[in-house]
């Protein structure tokens, strides 16, 4: 019987698969660029795109200024107003995600290559008064005091730390990714205004449908992710392949002390490269929000895991293996889950990664990784 | 601030406490040891004592529950998962997973239509968290560090989901009238008082140190060391890598079950939200602040993960929060933790990659 | 007729597009030093990897004591009898002395993991005995007073030497060493000799990478000779030095610097 259901909405699953696919593609770049340049799983890619979500929230809300219903119904925009609106969201977005990348780096990556700089001390700074103030008050305007005061000193101690700088063995940097990951999740759950539950995000676009493709309906939200997301990737492919800055990154990419030797500023590229993959991820947050039109403070970690294996399943380290691996999953996810039913639709994504990385590590485009070195 | 600038000096005040203690007569070793698991054993009544019960005590929770419910179950997570992370160096992000296994053996062989007694549970669940141990580690374990870590985490997930989804394992509702352990005697296992919790805990706390410390001075020992040093090097002298890092999981995942069934035990219900993933960061958390890799060290760090947040109000709501930013402290500034282990100067394993 | 512990026979290890080893054979025969020379890159290493399996080779079998080491894992080459040193040194840094030694010999430890935990006799009796051969290889390698110092803490000179020990203690048949005299000055390099030499006396047959002359020419009883991942020639000591087609790939003046 289940044969019959998914004949009759195989084309609606397809539809939907791959929309959903081209949004875990979007974050894949991200995990797959850091991957490739510093060969560390960034965990907290997923909150970077928890971020964004957010910067849309806010930007809708509060700098556009429209909310959740207008007396009793969705706040419909149209024409000029409502591509205004959608680029402005997009821009939040990726601003707010790509920042979040480059703090990201700054603070709790880039000390553990030996080159903490001033920006990071200064944030960790923060975050230790932050931290310490809780110690005494549980008045969150008391702690930020607290934290403010004792930011300077601290920060100063942690500069000179910061010079003696070595490199850490690989755990550490994957130790640190997953505090930071939930640090930044946390801290959303905890000081966001509605705490733990969903929030959901104001309905601009009206979605309405603008075709029928063989029996599935293409709403005009699909396609706007679409060609959005095609556009994203081919504008990050032609930088990567055709500027200097990508050029520096792929030189990384293979080999950074090479790369370093012959003046690629190996810094700059790994700043460039998890801005480039926060904007990507704002972009997805965006259209996440456009088509769900919700967001959680967790909402990263379950997208995270399964954009993750989207990149692994393409192929880590490799830009096109991002957009097949996210196609693929985002299809086999809807399939899955419409014969074994929805409640493991999750499940699925952690199936297909154990399976991926037992049966061919180097997924389907990629490279072989993991391999003993002697 | 000097209090950080201390913590990252690479000075060993713990090590040489620890040598002053190896270097004492066997006589001293004993009575002092005997002197401080009395002592140990008298924690419920530490709220009583004048300057230690204010700096211990918890404001608005009972102490003795804070100490049953959490500060026990830490502990004993932080020694088991402490086998994985910090003797053989695999990072395991789903261990919540194995805390689960325990617990819902437990919960579902007393409450449920054929009940068996608390004693059989017990073990039960030992048993039933190894076999999870195995089952996740022989196809995983080949994986290297990052992605295993990854994988991990989709197991304790997992487990979680098919808790939420299983109605005989109680769905979203979960279980509840767990078994207690059986009363005799003095030790009355009830609702009000949690002291004989704490005795059976504390007790079985000092079994499993014994165990690990006997393992960690035998060739286990230093097969998980050489592993986790440098894998490739420790299989060309002839270590058999793959049986011992399964023999770690397994371990570990004893441990873990044991710390979930006493846990279902002493609350009584349990559902699907306790074993969120969070609760799998923190548990990485005690490990890694107490010192990965020292037995005393993760004792005192799952002591302060659990404790910290009933002591001070302010970090009650924020606890996962601090402990996030505490990992990333931790790995900028002082990777070997608080207590490292013997002979550790960076912490975390250095595993070698370079071609030979 | 001397016996043939190991024999490699026409190895090819391909990886992608570079031919490392190409069609390589050679035998070491029980109770011989064998020096293994070559320009860098020639595959010398490639060849220890495929002899202790870290690499399958594409082509090509391995026999030890006449048993094919084709498809067995690299621990269990390990306890075949074949031990090894690396280039780069590659000792378990945090470890003491004493206790990267006893790695070794735990190669043929028969203490299970529920025996280690039950404490049996055996498994006391053991660990014991495991100590004691440690102390015993450290002071026949002469580092014993270093015996509880941390690896990474050890002079440069006594990490080399400590591999050594290392690996004698998984009580080979064949030990090799992988350019264990890198670094040296002429004086370690003399010792390393006596040492090789008198390891060899105590019944163990000898692998030997090696780039300085001196150390090669005065200990090897025989030479193979790779370039560009072929065996260009084989012999005695005296024939190699005078090949032509040796001394044109590689021009291998002694130097003391090296």
């Amino acid at each position: 019987m289940s044969h019959w259901l998914i004949y009759r909405t195989f084309w609606d699953l397809t539809v939907s698969g791959i929309v959903l696919g081209l949004i875990y593609a979007l974050v894949a770049l991200g995990y797959t660029m850091v991957y490739g340049v510093l060969r560390l799983i960034n965990f907290a890619h997923s909150e970077i795109f928890m971020v964004g979500t957010f910067g849309v929230l806010i930007s809708l809300t509060k700098v556009f200024g429209i909310s959740l219903f207008d007396g009793g119904q969705y706040p419909y925009r149209s024409g000029f107003v409502l591509v205004a609106i959608l680029v402005g969201s997009i821009v939040a977005a990726m601003v707010v995600s790509g920042a979040g990348a480059v703090v990201l780096e700054r603070t709790a990556y880039r000390p553990l290559r030996g080159a903490g700089d001033t920006y990071g001390a200064v944030v960790l700074a923060f975050l230790t008064g932050l931290i310490a103030s809780f110690l005494f008050s549980d008045d969150i305007m008391t702690n930020l005091a607290i934290a403010a005061v004792i930011t300077g000193p601290v920060a100063f101690g942690y500069v000179r730390i910061f010079r003696r700088g070595r490199q850490a063995p690989r755990l550490a940097f994957l130790i640190s990714a997953i505090g930071s990951s939930m640090a930044m999740a946390e801290a959303v759950a905890t000081w966001g205004p509605d705490a733990r539950s969903v929030y959901n995000t104001p309905r601009v676009l009206e979605k309405k449908v603008l075709f029928n493709f063989l029996g599935a309906d293409i709403r005009i939200d699909y396609v706007i992710v679409a060609i959005g997301a095609v556009l994203m990737m081919t504008s990050l492919l032609l930088f990567v392949n055709r500027t200097r800055l990508g050029r520096g990154i792929r030189a990384v990419a293979q080999d950074a002390e090479t790369a370093r030797i012959l003046g690629v500023n190996v810094n700059s590229v790994i700043l460039v490269t998890f801005l480039l993959g926060g904007a990507m991820a704002g972009g997805a947050a965006m259209m996440f929000t456009l088509v769900y039109d919700q967001t959680r403070f967790n909402i990263g970690f379950l997208l995270g895991v399964k954009s993750f294996t989207a990149a692994v399943l393409g192929g880590i380290g490799n830009i096109k293996g991002a957009l097949l691996g996210g196609i693929v999953l985002g299809l086999a996810e809807n399939y899955g889950s419409s014969i074994f039913g929805g409640q493991w639709k999750d499940v699925i994504a952690f199936v297909v990664l154990l399976t991926v990385l037992m049966f061919r590590p180097t997924g389907i485009l990629g490279e072989s990784l993991g391999k003993a070195r002697v | 601030m000097s209090l950080t600038k201390a913590f990252c000096q690479r000075t060993a005040p713990q090590l040489q406490l620890g040598n002053r203690f190896r270097a004492l007569p066997r006589s001293a070793k004993w009575s002092l040891s005997a002197l401080l698991i009395a002592a140990f054993y008298l924690t419920p009544y530490w709220p009583d004592v004048p300057v230690l019960g204010w700096i211990i005590n918890t404001p608005g929770t009972s102490f003795e529950n804070v100490l049953t419910d959490q500060i026990m179950m830490f502990i004993l997570v932080a020694l088991g998962l402490n086998v994985v992370v910090g003797f053989a160096g695999l990072l395991d992000l789903g261990y919540v997973g194995f805390y689960a296994v325990g617990a819902y053996t437990t919960a579902v062989v007393t409450s449920g239509q054929f009940t068996l007694p608390w004693i059989a549970a017990l073990p039960l669940s030992v048993i039933m968290a190894m076999i999870a141990g195995v089952i996740l580690g022989t196809p995983t374990l080949r994986l290297r560090g990052d992605y295993l870590a990854i994988v991990t985490l989709g197991f304790g997930e997992i487990i979680r989901i098919t808790a939420n989804n299983s109605d005989w394992l109680g769905g979203p509702r979960g279980i509840s009238k767990i078994a207690r352990p059986p009363s005799f005697g003095p030790l009355q296992f009830g609702v009000l008082n949690a002291k004989p919790y704490w005795y059976l805990g504390f007790t079985v706390i000092l079994l499993i140190i014994f165990v690990l410390t006997r393992l960690e001075n035998s060739r286990v020992g230093r097969a998980w060391a050489a592993v986790r040093e440098d894998e490739d090097a420790a299989e060309l002298m002839g270590v058999d890598t793959f049986k011992f890092k399964l023999w770690a999981f397994a371990i570990g995942a004893a441990i873990g079950g044991i710390a979930g069934s006493l846990y279902a035990s002493k609350v009584g219900f349990i559902n699907p939200d306790n074993f969120q993933l969070q609760l799998s960061i923190l548990f990485l958390a005690a490990v890694v602040l107490g010192g990965t890799g020292s037995m005393y060290g993760v004792i005192m760090g799952g002591f302060l993960v659990a404790w910290i947040p009933e002591r001070f109000r302010g970090f009650s709501t924020r606890r996962y929060f601090v402990f996030g930013v505490v990992l990333v402290l931790v790995m900028v500034f002082r990777p070997q933790g608080i207590i490292p282990r013997r002979g550790a100067a960076a912490g975390i394993a250095q595993k070698g990659e370079s071609d030979v | 007729m001397s016996e043939i512990l190991l024999s490699v026979d026409q190895v090819t290890m391909q990886f992608g597009g570079v031919t490392a080893l190409d069609n390589v054979s050679l035998h070491i025969n029980k109770g011989e030093i064998l020096g293994l020379i070559g320009p860098n890159g020639a595959g010398k290493t490639t060849c220890f990897n495929v002899i202790t399996g870290v690499y399958a080779p594409t082509s090509g079998t391995v026999t030890f004591d006449d048993k094919s080491l084709l498809g067995l894992k690299r621990f269990q080459i390990t306890k075949r009898g074949i031990a090894r040193t690396f280039q780069n040194i590659r000792l378990f840094p945090d470890m003491s002395a004493v206790e990267n030694v006893m790695v070794g010999v735990d190669a043929h430890s028969k203490t299970s993991v529920v025996g280690a935990i039950l404490g049996i006799p055996r498994s006391r009796r053991e660990e014991s005995e495991s100590r004691e051969r440690a102390h015993e290889l450290l002071k026949f390698i002469g580092i014993d007073e270093y015996a509880e110092v941390a690896a990474r803490n050890l002079p440069y000179g006594h990490q080399r030497r400590l591999e050594i020990a290392r690996a004698l203690g998984t009580n080979p048949k064949l030990l090799c060493l992988d350019e264990p005299a890198a670094g040296f000055n002429p004086a370690e390099k003399q010792e390393l000799n006596e040492l090789i030499l008198s390891i060899r006396d105590q019944g163990y047959t000898v692998l030997l990478i090696e780039h300085d002359m001196n150390v090669v020419m005065k200990i090897s009883d025989r030479i193979a000779v790779l370039d560009f991942g072929r065996k260009i020639a084989e012999g005695l000591p005296h024939e190699i030095r005078d090949n032509p087609d040796v001394i044109a790939a590689y021009l291998g003046v002694p130097d003391d610097a090296a």
